[in-house]
């Protein structure tokens, strides 16, 4: 994915739609903050997920996360190679370390997502 | 009400000019990591790490009432100290609960006490409640100095060529007077907080980051890195080293957490020395080391079952570099602490199952000890 082209919430999830289905996962950004990550839980095929809700918890050395749903809709596919294997997060959050997809249940919930730019400049703002 | 003013060491603003990420703790502003706190651990059990530990407190002692006052107000024998030693205690309150952990240094212009930055007001309040006349004073020098910790195999090596005295000969706890860089007055000693061997050396502030900017240079043949408190709480954990605040507290008894070896009985009265013998005969509770079966970790204030009944308190948990494991130190009743005793910890609502392990989780190999 070019994170460019990506929706992002608040929290750092990245989000990719086309049609109703969701690619989500979590922010370079993200990933470089947390470092030294050891474990990931995401939910099972099937999970209804509410936007702003938890999804899941990443865990690293220092601390543990709660991952939020950047949009609401059923889960339809987790990466278990990220599951089993959370280096490949660190390594490629944008591609192998995708988490899970989603079938949205509300589209226009994508409109309340920020785009690259808003994201880099929310980033930017909070370096401050 | 004003927030209370966070301290900085001499080195403050270079963590911050080499990607130190800055956190409070203890009541000062200190790194937490420069890289990743897992490349800053196996930096120092492999190679060579080196932090800035000046946010400890760092107390002098002169005249000559000083040993009656420190036998007074701390656990272990002073006494014993033989000149150049170093001696790890405690000082305890009445009822036998810790007030803070301790180093005692006795080199040849009198003592030196090496404690816990977050305790330094208590421990400078116990001092002085206790003073009971003695001729002298204690003074507290910690912004005067700084405290620079070299840790790892290749720690003798980094630090030899800059210092004037030879270090080898130094043995573990104990310490020598010299100078580093030719000009710099140092106090150098064989101690650390990591499980590795290792040398702490403090120095004048204004000194603090030429010799900081040297042990950086002299270490890079041996793969140095800059380490943050990150990897400090990982090392020590592995190591089951106590950290005040965790392991220890004034709700704590020193014979729970295993430091009863630090508590002489016999050696004449002192703070908290009846309590303490009660303790001693039944401590309640004892520290032991877990090992989770899953990757999740169990940090401070996860409760420890035994089926569905508490037995217990976690008081430090993390992912351990080196055993490549979830681990744990908790408090639990004395019955539950044989090795390989099954144990549940209640992890955030879900049940992991674990095993008590022996303590320590990590001990070098004998051949990097000196």
């Amino acid at each position: 994915m070019d994170p460019t082209q990506l929706r992002y919430s608040p929290t750092h999830e990245w989000l990719y739609l086309k049609d109703l289905t969701a690619t989500v996962g979590i922010s370079r950004f993200a990933v470089d903050q947390l470092t030294d990550l050891i474990n990931i839980e995401l939910p099972a095929v099937g999970t209804r997920l509410v936007r702003g809700k938890s999804f899941g918890e990443i865990e690293s050395v220092k601390a543990v996360s709660d991952l939020y749903a950047p949009m609401s809709g059923e889960v339809t596919e987790v990466n278990t190679a990220v599951v089993d294997n959370v280096q490949l997060l660190a390594d490629d959050p944008y591609e192998l370390g995708w988490l899970i997809k989603l079938n949205v249940d509300d589209a226009a919930e994508f409109g309340e997502l920020l785009d690259y730019e808003a994201y880099e400049k929310k980033l930017a703002e909070e370096a401050h | 009400m004003a927030e209370p003013t966070l301290l900085k060491t001499p080195l403050f603003d270079w963590h911050q000019s080499h990607g130190g990420r800055i956190v409070e703790f203890g009541g000062w502003l200190m790194p937490v990591q420069y890289s990743t706190i897992v490349d800053e651990h196996q930096a120092v059990r492999q190679r060579v790490g080196v932090f800035d530990i000046s946010h400890m407190g760092r107390l002098t002692f002169d005249g000559p009432g000083m040993l009656a006052w420190l036998e007074r107000v701390t656990t272990n024998h002073v006494a014993k100290l033989n000149l150049d030693q170093i001696q790890y205690s405690l000082m305890a309150n009445d009822q036998g609960g810790l007030i803070d952990d301790i180093l005692v240094y006795r080199h040849q212009y009198g003592y030196y006490l090496v404690c816990n930055a977050s305790n330094r007001p208590a421990v400078l309040a116990q001092l002085e409640q206790h003073r009971r006349g003695a001729v002298g004073n204690f003074h507290d020098h910690t912004r005067e100095t700084a405290m620079i910790a070299v840790q790892g195999p290749g720690a003798l090596a980094t630090v030899q060529p800059l210092f004037d005295q030879p270090l080898e000969p130094v043995k573990y706890y104990h310490l020598t007077l010299g100078r580093l860089l030719g000009d710099v007055n140092a106090v150098v000693s064989r101690t650390g907080y990591t499980g590795e061997d290792g040398y702490e050396l403090i120095v004048p502030a204004n000194q603090a980051e030429r010799v900081w900017n040297a042990i950086l240079d002299s270490g890079q043949s041996q793969g140095i890195l800059p380490c943050g408190l990150g990897a400090r709480d990982t090392l020590r954990f592995e190591a089951a080293m106590p950290l005040y605040g965790h392991e220890l507290s004034e709700a704590i008894n020193p014979f729970a957490a295993l430091v009863g070896w630090a508590v002489k009985l016999d050696k004449g009265d002192f703070i908290g020395r009846e309590s303490l013998r009660g303790w001693k005969r039944n401590p309640g509770q004892t520290r032991v080391g877990l090992r989770l079966e899953g990757k999740r970790i169990a940090r401070q204030g996860t409760t420890v079952l035994d089926s569905d009944r508490a037995v217990g308190t976690v008081t430090s948990g993390t992912f351990s570099p080196t055993l490549q494991s979830s681990l744990a130190m908790a408090l639990v009743e004395p019955s539950l602490s044989l090795v390989s005793t099954p144990l549940t910890l209640d992890v955030r609502g879900h049940r992991e199952p674990a095993r008590v392990v022996e303590l320590p989780f990590y001990r070098r190999s004998p051949h990097s000890q000196k």
